[in-house]
Order: C-alpha cells, then structure tokens, then sequence
C-alpha cells in the first residue's frame, strides 16, 4: 500500500517535471517573444539556489548570516572577470584598462562558476574563524559588515583595473538558454538537499536544536558551523557567478544590501527549514516584485504627483511584507515542512470544508440578527 | 573497592563565577563498574560538578583524570587570580582543556537535568546523531552518498539500540511529543549509542512517581550490566539513591561533607543536618 502511494507520488512528480520542461521549452522557443516571462524564471531559479543556501544556515543549523550580496559579489565579479571575451576586455576597461595580470586569463564558464563559490567559501572561513568560534550571534553583524566592504572594494578606485570601479563590468557572456539556468540551479539544489538528509544535515539539525547537547553528542561547534556556513557561502557564490551572467553586465550597486533583504524575504515567506519554501518563495517574491514595481514609478494621480512614489518606495513596502510575515505569518508558506503530494491533495480535500466553515460563521451573527 | 581501576578521577576541583564558589575543592573518585550518587542540597553544586567533568566548563582550579588521562586541569589566571575564593591554595598546573565532543568521544556520556533532546526531530534521528561523531565518512562522501554502508551501519544500530531500550515503536515520533517519562529514557538511549564506558546522569528520577523510580532503579542496574557501564549520577530520591549506590558523596555548599557506603551516609549528623536545614526549600 504504501509503495502504491510512492510510486504513484512519483509519477506525479514526473508528470509535474514533463510539464515544467514542457512550459520551458515553449518559451524557449521564441525567446524573443516571452523575453519577460524568461527574465522573471530566470532570475527567480537564481535567487531560489541563494535562498535554499541561505536556508542551509540559517533553517537548518540555526546561524544567522546577512552576507548575501557581500557572497554574491564575489562569485559575480570573479565569473565577470574571467568570462568576458578577451577581445571585448578594452572596451570594457576603457577607463583605466585592464590588469595585465588579467588581461589574457578566459576561463570556462563551468570553471569560473566553480572558482567564485570557492572564493566565496574562502572569505566565509575566514570571517567564520573568529566569529563562529566565540559569539555564533555576532554572524548576521559581521557578514553585513563584509558585505559592505566588499561592495566599498569593488568601487574602489585602486581596484579600477581588476573591477573597473564605478563604471562596472558589461560584456559578460549570457546563458545559452533557460535549461542552463534551469539545470545548474536544479543542480545546485539537489547537492543542498542531498546534503541536508545526510549525516552531515543531521549533525547541523541538531546544533540548531540544541548547542549543548549537539556537543555531548560529540559534535564540534565550530567545526559543523564553519562548514555549514563555508558550504552555503559557497553556493552563494555559484548564484551571484550565475547572476551575473543572467545580467550580462554588473556593478557594485547590483549587490546592495536590498538583495540581501530580498533573499531574506524569500526564506522567511517560503519558511525557515524549508527547502520546497524557499524554492516557492523565489518565484512569488521575484514575480511580486514586479507587480510592485509601479511603487518605484512615479504616480500621478489628477495632476498630484504622491510624494511616495519613488525609486525605493518599493523597499519600504518589502519591509512592511516582511514584518508582517514576522508578525502574523511567522512559520512563512510551508512552515518547516516541505512539499509534498500528499499534503498538497489533503489540502485540496480540505479546501472546501474549510470554506464552508467560514462561510457558516461568518453568516452566523447575521442569524442571530434575524431571530431577535 | 581500592583495588579496582579508576576511571574517573576529579582531584580538587573549584568552579568559581564571579565571586560565587559553586564547587569547592570537590576530591573523588569513581572505579570500574561502580554505581557512585553524588548529592546534596539544592544549589550544593552537584551539575556544575558535572559541567567540569564534560568540559562544559574548564574548572577554576583543579583537574580531572578520565581512565588515567588529564581531560581538564587549570589554575587560576588572570583576574581571577586575584578573586579566587576557594579552599584549596592554587598549585601551579599545567591547563588541559578538551571541548565536551572530544570528551564525549573519549567514552563520557551524560543527561541533562532538564532534558535536552532535539526536540524537533524524531526519536530515531536523536539516536543516530550519536552515531555520527565516530562514522568513516567526509561531508562529500556523504552528500553523494557514497557512505551508503556507514550510513547502513549507523541506522542498524540505533534501530538495535531502540529496540533494546522497549522504544523501537516511538522511532517516527517527534521528540518533544514524548510524555515526560519517555522523553528521559530517550535522552539515556541517546546517551548509550555514544558508546560510553562512563555514563553521567543529572536526577535521572526528576518528576517520576515511587513505581516509576523504583522501575528506573533496576532499568540503570540493568544498562550498566548489558553495555559494561560505570555510572555516577545525582539524584534527589533517597530510596533510590540507597538502594542502588555502591558509594555516596554528599555535597553542600560546593564542599565535600561526607562520602562513604549508603549505611554511613545514612546515619552521618552531617549529612542529615545540612538536609533538613534546607529541607524546607526542597520542593518534593
Ligand atoms: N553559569 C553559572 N554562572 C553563575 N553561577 C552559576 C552558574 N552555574 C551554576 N551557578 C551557581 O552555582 C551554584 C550551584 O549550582 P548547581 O546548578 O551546580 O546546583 P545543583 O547542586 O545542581 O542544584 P540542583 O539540585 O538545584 O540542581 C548555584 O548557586 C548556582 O547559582
Ligand atoms: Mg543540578
């Protein structure tokens, strides 16, 4: 009986992936046509790998870090750097030109990928050293720190010829199609989860639940931590490398702390300890965004520009989403739990049970109202 | 009982916070197979005795010996060398301070007074984390899994442990869902799949009733048989602590004041004075 419900689960996976990659390949198709549709999927499969690695570390291991966009910027300007064509670098560079270091260094895109995670993963075991090692709290302080210095860096003028400061890198090479983007994020989702049920998951579980007793298990604090946070930096990089190419041209403002703030939404509202959450949360959020995109426009309403309505405004109106997610939704879309058939039929079943019990007390006072 | 090998060793332990000595001086010993209680009144000092033995805190002076080996030693330093209040006059020694993993993974496991199980997961994950501290396997062959034998090996024998302790049909609940009772047993079984030779409990009969004080007295007789344990626990029931402990130490005020056989401690003016002038406070 229960091998029936699995297999049959299975087959409802499949059938969902069929028609997911059927959807894909119909936009794929006239890509200049669904342009928008892809550039919404495709940001939002990328800031889905970044939230499930935030996810790692802060669902599943109970460390709280704000260093995304620091993270990101990494793994972005190094896949920018060793990705754009060589012969496009002096066009690039065409303020103070190129290091010479530099200069003729073009890596594989999989390969530069590969580098800025691991550069990302370097700098957090460098932060993690101190940090995790004595007041685990002070992480989201110190990755938001960095994550303003590394943007300062980036700016900086006497890194003009690595970074080219202000003016930004353009000419970075796109994906081929939405697969790749599709694929590569789908890849490094499946690695987090793999590793998430593995022992090593569980070794981070159980420090979130509790420190204390995590180590009379003969557990490491530091040891679990740092790898948990290396891992996650890691595949922040990969997602700010794979963001980077999904904008084809970057600067320092790319990763101000707002992308932080979005990634944090997208966690909070798909749940902490939710991997299907976080993943359903990149696509509401990152398609929300552009429903609210008409509050950074100005708005002229009879003549009366509203003051509001400006560039930015949109920021505010994400904070207010996300205190009130804090507030009243606290266990976010899936709370800790992820997705699953099952859930999703019972939920339909329920549905209209739930419905007419609304609508029952809801009609209830209007009863009492007629007898009196 | 002298002749017997000494497993652990606790040889004039102070733990000072601030002004307050909690432990003062402690000297005991506990040898193979043993059953050894440690008790006292309220606040006497009796986990922060046991905080010192797993690491949780380096000892403000003192050292403790587990199987012969220095696991914790430290002498005053620092400001504290000027606020130090205990007993004993510090000698110089050399600091050893291993974290409670690596305590643990020597051979020491514990309770806690107040149960601290991964309340979130289920019964069988807080068993097999235990496994995980001694698994052959790096966190890239365990994310491929390639470990898949270790990982086999691990889930055999937590199920074989569940399966001993009676709570092999609780392997799917959540933890913190277990009543009371259950969720002590638990913390123990967890405990055992360390592996230990020496295991600590902190009032392992906190909150049970007389039948089920008197069923943990055999169930700790009973593991200590089957995994060769020795253990040293506190405990506040005297009919249990009477009835099982090989010897006795009593503890008031951070200080010594008595040890010896259950019949001495008994009938020591010592020990009964220092109970009933707090025998008030004392809450069952
Ligand atoms: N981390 C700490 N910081 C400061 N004081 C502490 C700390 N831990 C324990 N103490 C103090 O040390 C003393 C002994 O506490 P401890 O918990 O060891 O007592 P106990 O004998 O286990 O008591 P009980 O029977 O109530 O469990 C108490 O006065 C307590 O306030
Ligand atoms: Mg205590």
């Amino acid at each position: 009986m229960k091998n029936i419900t699995k297999s049959k689960n299975n087959l409802y996976s499949l059938g969902a992936l069929v028609l997911l990659l059927g959807f894909l390949a119909f936009l794929q198709s006239d890509t200049a046509g669904y342009s928008y549709q892809i550039s919404i999927l495709e940001r939002s499969a990328i800031y889905a790998v970044v939230a499930v690695s935030m996810n790692l570390l802060t669902g599943f291991t109970g460390l709280f870090s704000l260093g995304q966009a620091g993270f990101m910027a990494i793994g972005a300007y190094i896949v920018a750097i060793f990705t754009i064509p060589v012969e496009a670098r002096a066009s690039v560079y065409y303020v103070s030109g190129i290091s010479p270091v530099l200069a003729n260094i073009q890596l594989p895109i999989p390969v530069a990928l590969l580098l800025g995670g691991l550069a990302s993963a370097a700098l957090a075991a460098l932060i993690g050293i101190p940090v995790l090692r004595l007041k685990s709290d002070y992480l989201a302080i110190a990755t938001l720190g960095f994550s303003e210095i590394i943007r300062a860096f980036i700016a900086a003028p006497m890194f003009d010829t690595i970074t080219n400061g202000s003016y930004g890198l353009k000419n970075i090479p796109g994906f081929s199609s939405i697969f790749t983007v599709f694929g590569l994020a789908a890849l490094c989702i499946v690695l987090m989860v793999l590793l998430i049920h593995s022992s090593y998951g569980r070794a981070f579980k159980a420090i979130r639940e509790d420190e204390i007793a995590a180590q009379s298990m003969g557990l490491n604090l530091f040891r679990y931590k740092e790898l948990s946070f290396v891992i996650s930096s890691f595949f922040t990089g990969v997602g700010g490398g794979m963001l980077a190419m999904f904008m084809r041209s970057i600067d320092s403002k790319t990763f101000q702390v707002s992308l932080t703030y979005d990634i944090l939404l997208i966690v909070v509202l798909g749940g902490i300890g939710s991997v299907t959450g976080s993943v359903l949360g990149a696509f509401l959020v990152t398609s929300g965004r552009e429903l609210l995109r008409f509050f950074d426009d100005p708005l002229v309403i009879g003549g009366v520009s509203i003051p509001l309505f400006r560039s930015g405004f949109r920021m505010v109106i994400f904070s207010i989403l996300l205190m009130v997610v804090v507030l009243f939704y606290r266990r976010g879309i899936m709370g800790d739990k992820e997705f699953s058939w099952d859930g999703l039929f019972g939920l339909i079943r329920r549905l209209p049970d739930r419905l007419k019990k609304r609508k029952t007390s809801s009609a209830a006072p209007g009863e009492g109202g007629l007898k009196q | 009982m002298t002749d017997k090998k000494n497993i652990l060793h606790m040889d004039q332990i102070t733990m000072q916070f601030g002004g307050v000595v909690a432990v003062n001086g402690l000297t005991l010993d506990v040898n193979e197979h043993e059953i050894v209680a440690l008790i006292g009144p309220n606040g006497a000092g009796k986990t922060t005795a046991f905080n010192c033995v797993t690491g949780i805190y380096q000892p403000t002076y003192g050292s403790v010996s587990f199987q012969g080996e220095v696991i914790l030693a430290d002498t005053p330093q620092g400001k504290m060398r000027r606020l130090y209040a205990g007993d004993v006059t510090p000698a110089s020694l050399t600091p050893v301070h291993k974290t409670p993993d690596q305590v643990t993974k020597l051979g020491i496991a514990r309770t806690f007074q107040n149960i601290r199980l991964f309340g979130n997961l289920t019964v069988f994950d807080n068993v097999l984390i235990a496994k995980h501290m001694r698994a052959k396997q790096n966190v890239f062959s365990a994310t491929l899994r390639l470990n898949h034998k270790e990982e086999q090996r691990m889930r055999d024998e937590s199920m074989e442990l569940l399966q001993m302790q009676g709570l092999a049909h609780l392997k799917d609940e959540i933890a913190s869902s277990l009543p009371y009772g259950l969720q002590r047993r638990l913390e123990i079984a967890r405990a055992l799949a360390t592996n230990p030779s020496l295991l600590l409990l902190d009032e392992p009969a906190a909150g049970m009733n007389p039948q089920e004080t008197q069923e943990l007295t055999d169930f700790i007789r009973q593991i200590r048989d089957d995994y060769h344990l020795t253990i040293f626990m506190i405990e506040h029931h005297m009919d249990l602590v009477m009835q099982i402990s090989d010897r006795i130490y009593v503890l008031d005020f951070g200080k010594l004041i008595a040890q010896g056989v259950p019949d001495e401690i008994q009938n020591n003016p010592k020990v009964i004075e220092a109970y009933l002038g707090v025998s008030d406070n004392v809450d069952d």
